[in-house]
């Protein structure tokens, strides 16, 4: 066996789900890495995650309706993070509390939904494509939507590149240059909650959060500006998903009949990128963009 | 509900309770949601490698817990607290991915671990949690002042010789055991929701640290017991009412609260 088949194992290319996989994962990776840059600097990653989790409410109502997961997820989180930008509380301590109980009211709702999906005789199978994603089993026809939703994110992202970026660095200075902050706000959620509703569906909604927050946090430990720190993010999130892609597929050979996790691989790619960012940042930019609070 | 089978599960729901009042008072205070939520998750996979390896449930929650205290505080060290806490739960739970491909029969009770489970509680299964329950409430009672005070203006605490880095690390520890106990019967997703909701509402109706506290446990048994009595009856999840109880008493606090907090 040549050193190339043993990477690439024979099928690789030519399989179906193989392929969607790599065109939604990479979708769902960059969108989350370039919205992710910016939950981080405005230190929403709570916020993240608890929208992608809320979502799954919307997961497990779509497996229980027989519609489109994706919409499931997008409907919820959009609507989630409409809210939550709408309530617009300043204080950071009550920010936290709004998003831990609306975080808990959807996981409860998830919890009831899920249930009943079980009594309506599906397995636990629900339980899990819903929160820990389903790779290889996205269907081919979900393609058009998936890219649809990333390349909304992006171009909302992009409409408001100079504001978002001010607003993120420092909130007061763009309140004081008039830069409308509320708008950019609403604008940023909407952009979260597209980007995550992608990642829940492909890693699912409670690992989402690493392609959301991982590929930012290395970032912000490599570069000192923006625009670069938004290229590497996009480039570890992309190789993290593909390289777990091709890990997972791998997998196969190593444990007969047994495959190990897509998102395990994943999520393990990102963090081990995280640790050598902070490695190599630390050597290549003493001053960094990121400071810990 | 008050057969014999199910008073093993009303002790436990009671401790639980308690143990998840005194905990989630200092949850808000100290803004620690997030922290709160993030170790119950990440000790979830604990409770699925134990079931790898055949031993004890609760030894695999307690070390991924520590694990998870470890962990969190390591990261804190390089990245903010939010970023580190985020990136624990994306490794911890990447690993509970893996185990949980490993075992076939596991992903039955993988349910029950993420929302909760509140029937056939053992007897055996008391006396850990009595103990763990134990230890969490002295240390909180150890910590109170230290932590009360570093929570609401670390410069003073620090002047008054408590460093805020080991505050933090042992804050977590506490939540770790808390997470240890409430995590079987209220489910690895929903023991924040127990933490949070009731101290948010009890901060509310009083400014006096005392006094909130008393109000926070009181809300806590109230909660915890509501949900396994609705659950009970209508064999819907008990984390469903967690989540929804807890929900109603913030907007229960936020409507009528007297003490000006949160507005």
């Amino acid at each position: 066996m040549s050193l190339l088949e043993f990477i690439f194992p024979p099928g690789f290319l030519a399989n179906g789900p193989v392929h969607t996989a790599l065109i939604v994962g990479a979708g769902a990776a960059i969108v989350s890495a370039v919205v992710g840059v910016f939950t981080v600097l405005r230190g929403q990653s709570f916020a993240g995650h608890a929208l992608a989790d809320v979502s799954s409410a919307g997961g497990s109502a779509a497996f229980l309706l027989g519609i489109n997961p994706l919409l499931g997820f997008l409907g919820v989180a959009a609507l989630a993070a409409g809210g939550m930008e709408w309530a617009d509380v300043r204080d950071a301590r009550e920010r936290d509390l709004v998003t831990g109980v609306m975080l808990g009211v959807g996981l409860g709702l998830t919890a009831l939904l899920l249930y009943l999906d079980t009594l309506r005789g599906s397995t636990s199978g629900a339980a899990i494509a819903v929160l820990f994603g389903s790779m290889f089993t996205i269907p081919a026809s979900i393609v058009p939507l998936a890219l649809a939703v990333a390349g909304a994110a992006l171009v909302a992202i992009g409409a408001i590149y100079r504001p978002l970026l001010l607003s993120s660095l420092s909130a007061d200075l763009a309140q004081a240059q008039g830069a409308g902050v509320r708008r950019t706000g609403l604008v940023h959620a909407l952009a979260l909650a597209l980007a995550v509703s992608l990642a829940a569906m492909t890693v699912g909604a409670i690992l989402s959060t690493a392609l959301l927050i991982g590929p930012a946090a290395a970032a912000l430990r490599l570069a000192d500006r923006p625009g670069r720190a938004l290229a590497w993010a996009v480039l570890i999130g992309w190789a993290a998903t593909w390289g777990g892609i091709l890990l997972a597929y791998d997998s196969f050979y190593w444990t007969p009949g047994h495959g190990w996790p897509v998102s395990f691989f994943i999520v393990m790619l990102i963090f081990i990128a995280y640790l050598l960012a902070g490695l190599v940042g630390r050597w290549l930019t003493p001053r960094s963009l990121e400071r810990p609070a | 509900m008050f057969s014999d089978f199910m008073t093993n599960t009303w002790i436990v729901a009671t401790l639980v309770a308690v143990v998840a009042g005194v905990v989630g008072f200092f949850v808000v205070v100290r803004r620690a949601a997030f922290a709160a939520h993030v170790l119950p998750l990440g000790a979830f996979p604990g409770a699925a490698a134990a079931s790898l390896l055949g031993v004890s449930e609760l030894a695999g929650i307690v070390v991924f817990s520590g694990l998870g205290v470890l962990g969190i505080s390591q990261l804190q060290r390089w990245d903010r607290r939010e970023v580190a806490t985020a990136l624990w739960l994306a490794v911890a739970l990447a690993l509970g991915t893996l185990f949980l491909s490993m075992t076939r029969e596991y992903s039955q009770g993988l349910y029950a671990l993420l929302f909760g489970e509140v029937l056939g509680v053992s007897s055996r299964a008391i006396v850990p949690v009595a103990v763990l329950s134990s230890i969490a409430i002295a240390m909180t009672a150890l910590l109170f002042r230290p932590l009360l005070l570093d929570s609401l203006s670390p410069e003073l605490a620090e002047a008054a010789g408590a460093a805020s880095r080991w505050l933090e690390l042992a804050f977590l520890a506490v939540l770790a055991l808390a997470t240890a106990t409430a995590l079987p019967v209220v489910g690895a997703l929903m023991v924040f929701s127990l933490m949070v909701g009731p101290a948010s509402a009890a901060r509310m109706f009083s400014d006096r640290p005392g006094t909130a506290l008393a109000l926070t446990i009181g809300l806590s048994l109230a909660t915890v017991w509501g949900s396994i009595a609705l659950s009970y009856l209508s064999d819907w999840p008990v984390g469903f009412f967690v989540g929804t109880l807890a929900g109603l008493s913030y907007a229960a606090g936020r409507v009528t609260g007297v003490t000006g907090e949160g507005r």
